[in-house]
């Protein structure tokens, strides 16, 4: 629905704070107050308290439900953030999540008292291994990012306990902007191959940069621009015969499910995001999941503990000294791996293969029928999201930025935009599998109207969005004098 | 600095005949406003081709390349506190930092001026 009027500011919580108002009175405290007991050091102590703001429960109801209604969400509005995945996330998972037996679990139960969730996560485990078609999950890593970290680190040290120093990554330009980084953090060299001019691997580059020195070859596959990697197989087979492993950023994995295996194109590890794929929450920045998976010959490196079934028992193992140790406290993120749970066994085996069929059909619905729009629509299928240049689609001095900022108008999370970096006025568009036809024919006929408004009326477009309770935002100037403290202004 | 003194990468560095080292004017516009500079540290020793600072714009972030090998004599502080400059300026005031190179000869192999902006339109975007 396009918001009509811009919606008023809200102010701050602080600015509705006054001297002396409370929600509730707090009983007083049963026991001695701990001044001075302090074990910080008196120069790291606050010597003033802070500036809580003070305020009656009904305002507070009210202000975060304001907010919350000036938020654009998947649960408010269609939200084709490509390369993010923000697909509906099912309510019946939500709801299992709060019954009592799960919110009561305390991760220093012993094992005895959670035989349930450890065989929830022993399952999620095995059914991973099943659609990956790899041998070993773990379920630690709490963002694809920390699932990378996870992979690079369970590579170095196998080579390592292999007695062989390979400080070297080959990771192409298509690739997340995430995984250079994660090498680094693994204390390795990130190596960027650039891409054939039609977005795939250059095999030929791959080849000449293969060498004793690498670790590891890293591929997001469908790459970002939502393209499948035809020649994986052999590309596999170049990676193995260096002595390299090769690793598949599985955070689109959206498109793969139910389809094929990674595991049996030759990926010696992965990582996928549960918060894309399996339908967990995405919003908030967290809690995610990225669990990694390993053929059998890495599994004894998986960090630790790791769910065992022993005798009809679960437990909870530390005895794997080659493993990299720990990633995340206990489990990892354990709640959203039980709404994964949930969404694995809501679909079953035949449901789960629909998800990425959808996702494709409605990415390559959008290609198409977006495709009168733009002169350089790409003429291939695409995976689950489709990346369209802006150049020579919109008016005079119109850029994707104003087209992307009009669409919030007209009640549309825009696309992602300027990413890949490839792709010069790149919009990239992710419809997921959860959007009828009717959303996407709308979203459709709204681009359209804002090309032919970006040239009858071109300023309209570049000075959006108009309906917003915050116009354009100066982004050099936030970048350039961040001024991020609030003070109260008398 | 005048464009046609300098010798261009295809990574849109430029280099003087002194050894500094900024990017392009087409970059500078392709990437649009500067937000962030990070420089090398002088007396670093770097290879032609090696990522040795980095420009982050409200787009995206974007490593620069040393033209060659070389050691870092001097970093453009100035940069660092007003980025704006690498935008205004790109072959003035926008300089980020100068290499000692190892071999004289390795500059007069980049591309002059004339080849670069042959170089942009031949570039498939």
């Amino acid at each position: 629905m396009p918001i009509e009027t811009p919606p008023p500011l809200e102010p701050l919580i602080f600015e509705l704070s006054v001297a002396g108002r409370r929600g509730l009175p707090w009983p007083k405290p049963d026991i001695a107050e701990a001044e001075n007991e302090s074990p910080l050091p008196a120069a790291l102590r606050r010597r003033t308290p802070p500036e809580w703001p003070e305020v009656a429960e009904p305002q507070v109801v009210r202000h975060f439900t304001r907010l919350s209604q000036l938020n654009f969400s998947v649960d408010t509005h269609f939200y084709p953030l490509g390369s993010c995945t923000m697909k509906h996330n099912p309510k019946a998972a939500d709801r299992v999540v709060l019954l009592p037996d799960f919110i009561g679990l305390h991760p220093l139960r012993p094992h005895t008292l959670s035989q349930g969730i450890l065989e929830i996560l022993h399952d999620t485990e095995r059914w991973l291994c099943a659609i990956c078609g790899m041998d070993a999950f773990t379920l630690q890593p709490s963002a694809g990012a920390q699932g990378e970290l996870t992979g690079v680190l369970i590579a170095r040290t196998y080579h390592e306990s292999r007695g062989q120093n390979r400080p070297v990554v080959l990771i192409p330009d298509s690739a997340h902007g995430t995984n250079p980084a994660s090498v680094a953090v693994a204390g390795l060299t990130a190596v960027t191959i650039a891409s054939t001019p039609d977005g795939h691997v250059d095999v030929d580059v791959l080849k000449s940069k293969l060498g004793p020195d690498v670790a590891l070859v890293m591929l997001t596959i469908p790459n970002t621009l939502g393209l499948f990697e035809p020649r994986l197989r052999e590309i596999a087979k170049m990676v193995h015969d260096a002595g390299a492993l090769l690793y598949m950023d599985g955070a689109n994995l959206n498109a793969l499910v139910g389809l094929l295996r990674p595991g049996d194109l030759g990926v010696d590890l992965l990582h996928i995001n549960l918060h894309k794929t399996f339908s967990t929450p995405h919003g908030g920045g967290g809690p995610g999941a990225g669990p990694v998976g390993v053929k059998a010959f890495l599994s004894e490196f998986l960090p630790t503990p790791r769910v065992v079934k022993e005798d009809g028992v679960y437990r909870r193992r530390m005895d794997f000294p080659k493993s990299i140790g720990k990633i995340h406290g206990f489990m990892g993120n354990v709640g959203i791996v039980l709404r994964a749970y949930c969404y694995l066994r809501l679909l079953g085996e035949e449901g789960i293969r629909h998800v990425s069929e959808n996702a494709i059909l409605a990415a390559n619905y959008l290609r198409v029928k977006l495709a009168p729009l733009f002169p350089k629509m790409p003429k291939k299928p695409c995976m689950h999201e489709v990346v369209v240049s802006g150049e020579g689609a919109f008016g005079p001095g119109v850029h994707t930025l104003d087209v992307a900022k009009r669409l919030l108008d007209e009640g549309f999370h825009a696309p992602t935009i300027y990413f890949p970096l490839i792709v010069p006025e790149a919009l990239m568009i992710e419809p997921t599998e959860t959007e009828t036809k009717e959303t996407l024919d709308l979203f459709c006929k709204t681009l359209e109207s804002i090309v032919e408004e970006s040239r009858t009326s071109p300023e309209k477009v570049t000075s959006a969005p108009h309906r917003t309770p915050i116009r354009r935002v100066d982004e050099v100037k936030a970048a350039r004098e961040p001024d991020l403290r609030f003070k109260r202004i008398p | 600095m005048k464009p046609e003194e300098l010798r261009f990468v295809e990574t849109h560095e430029w280099i003087a005949p002194d050894g500094t080292v900024g990017i392009s004017d087409h970059a500078q516009h392709e990437i649009t406003d500067v937000v962030f500079v990070e420089l090398p540290k002088p007396g670093r020793v770097v290879k032609s081709g090696e990522a040795v600072a980095a420009v982050e714009s409200v787009k995206a972030a974007f490593d620069i390349y040393a033209p060659v090998s070389g050691t870092i004599a001097a970093v453009n502080e100035s940069v660092t506190k007003t980025p704006g400059l690498v935008n205004q300026s790109p072959y003035e005031a926008g300089w980020l930092f100068k290499v000692k190179a190892d071999r004289e000869e390795e500059r007069n192999g980049l591309m002059t001026h004339e080849t670069y902006q042959t170089f942009l339109k031949s570039e498939t975007h």
